[in-house]
């Protein structure tokens, strides 16, 4: 992340810069999924005009709203397992900012170059099912436990077509690393949702899932389990849960982007300028939108599923259909 | 001038490498107490979550990258939360319960000795008084050891996937209602 700056840094100096980048690489693409999509965009679709006080057109709510839950008083429910139930919300939140390390944002742009890349991904995204189990449990009530429990099936059955997904994108490429993913699709001259548009879409499906956006929001059904695992929590613990939700969606989005739509590059621009470093994360951001604005779109297009149709189609449907995309990827690589 | 540097940075390494290897073991071993001291089921099962994430600290910090990344994905991610996943269906309780503990604890302390002493033997009969040097510092890469894999064990590999396969088709016909 720092070569581009050309500045010299200890350690320690260094850990300290990307961790603030870190929080602003989280924290300023979730504020404008929030606002954009969540505040004014369904809004628009549902014919009304959103949050319009605060700010012009309603642009300083975020503030507002954070403003609110960090005064909102942290209510424990006297049941509850004290410990279990305060440690849900940052186990989440952890997993979501080990999701940005692997992001790179242009040829020497990155956080930490892993070797194993998207597989890093997909592993840490698995440990927020923990949290979620935890909250569910640890509320000690029966709508929050029902909700924690769903919300573990479901992310369990949406995991395999989601790696499954990825694997024809890492077939094509020959590397799991996310640097070199996006450099050989510059290579091939063409991104990798051309060849790769039925791995697209079961990403597309899958992610919705995982981030239990409807049409999948059965584990937060609010007109069955009042809110879900989320029931008992208030103010800054259910903030945390909020960000975590938004912000895995935008890192998600951006994971999408580098895999099917060449990341930081822009067709007919050399990839590894050097100045692709200082654009690199705008061309991922704006990709990013992108595949944001579908996820948005189909929450507020869809009704949800039930609980049997939504297993149904990802054990019947969607891995066959991830497997035979291996399949005929596999054979395509090895022919040509 | 510059062997110097690099010998002290090494040196460096080998230090912090050591000072961490310490403070993860120290954690996994009280996390592994509390999983089987713990009055709550929930409780032993999260304090298990540290332990493994313990062992995957440690493949990093080994340089086994993929590993560690396995370990994560598989233990932690699946493992685990399938038995959490099995406990709260069944009988999590809140708080702690009485007869948790299970009667058979002499012939389990007997078993968990006697694997100690058999890779207590093993790891010394392989390398003894010598110093195991580290070939290169930078972690192995995905690469060698998908070549490993699919060339030096692919046998083992192949026996194993049999194996996972037998034990898949044999829950589906242990669950299914007849």
């Amino acid at each position: 992340m720092l070569t581009p700056l050309a500045l010299e840094f200890a350690y320690w100096q260094e850990t300290i810069v990307k961790i603030v980048i870190g929080l602003v690489a989280v924290l300023l693409p979730t504020g404008a999924l929030v606002y954009m999509f969540l505040f004014k965009m369904m809004s628009f679709m549902q014919s009304r005009l959103g949050p319009m006080e605060t700010g012009p057109h309603g642009a300083m709510q975020l503030l507002a709203e954070f403003g609110k839950f960090l005064q909102k008083e942290d209510i424990f429910p006297s049941k509850a397992d004290r410990w279990v139930f305060a440690a849900a919300p940052f186990v989440v939140l952890v997993s979501t900012f080990m999701l940005v390390l692997v992001l790179p944002g242009g040829p020497s742009a990155y956080f930490t170059d892993l070797s194993t890349g998207i597989y890093f991904a997909l592993a840490v995204s698995s440990v927020s099912v923990i949290g979620t189990l935890m909250a569910g449990w640890g509320s000690n009530s029966k709508y929050a436990l029902l909700g924690g429990l769903r919300a573990a099936g479901q992310l369990i059955a949406y995991e395999l077509p989601l790696v499954l997904s990825v694997v024809g994108v890492v077939i094509m490429a020959g590397t799991l690393n996310l640097r070199e993913i996006v450099l050989s699709q510059s290579d091939f001259g063409i991104w990798f949702i051309i060849p790769q548009f039925l791995g697209f879409l079961i990403y597309l499906i899958a992610i919705q899932a995982e981030l239990t956006q409807p049409p999948f929001d059965m584990p937060v059904a609010e007109s069955e389990l009042v809110t879900g695992y989320l029931t008992e929590y208030s103010g800054l613990r259910f903030l945390l849960f909020f960000i975590a939700e938004f912000a895995t969606a935008a890192i998600f989005s951006a994971i999408g982007a580098t895999l099917f739509l060449g990341g930081w590059t822009i067709p007919f621009v050399d990839p590894t300028a050097e100045f692709m470093n200082y654009i690199g994360p705008f061309v991922l951001g704006i990709k990013m939108i992108g595949i944001a604005f579908l996820i948005f779109w189909f929450r507020v297009t869809y009704p949800r599923f039930r609980e049997d149709q939504l297993q149904r189609l990802a054990w019947k449907f969607l891995i066959p259909l991830a497997l035979f995309n291996i399949v005929v990827t596999a054979v395509f690589k090895v022919v040509f | 001038m510059t062997t110097v540097t690099l010998m002290t940075t090494a040196l460096g390494a080998v230090v912090a490498q050591n000072v961490f290897f310490y403070m993860i073991a120290a954690i996994m071993v009280f996390a592994a107490l509390r999983v089987v001291t713990s009055d709550n089921i929930v409780h032993a099962a999260l304090y298990l979550v540290v332990v493994l994430a313990g062992v995957a600290a440690q493949f990093v910090l080994l340089g086994a990258e993929f590993l560690g990344v396995t370990q994560v994905l598989v233990y932690i991610g699946a493992v685990v939360v399938l038995f959490l996943f099995g406990i709260m269906l069944t009988r999590a309780k809140v708080g702690s319960e009485a007869n948790l503990d299970h009667q058979n604890r002499w012939p389990a302390i007997l078993t968990a000795v006697m694997l100690l002493l058999v890779m207590a033997y093993a790891v010394i009969d392989f390398a003894g008084d010598e110093e195991i040097e580290v070939i290169n510092a930078s972690p192995t890469s995905v690469q060698e050891v998908s070549d490993a894999i699919f060339s030096t064990y692919i046998v083992a590999f192949e026996a194993i996937s049999v194996l996972l396969l037998a034990a898949l088709i044999g829950a589906i016909v242990v669950a299914r209602k007849e």
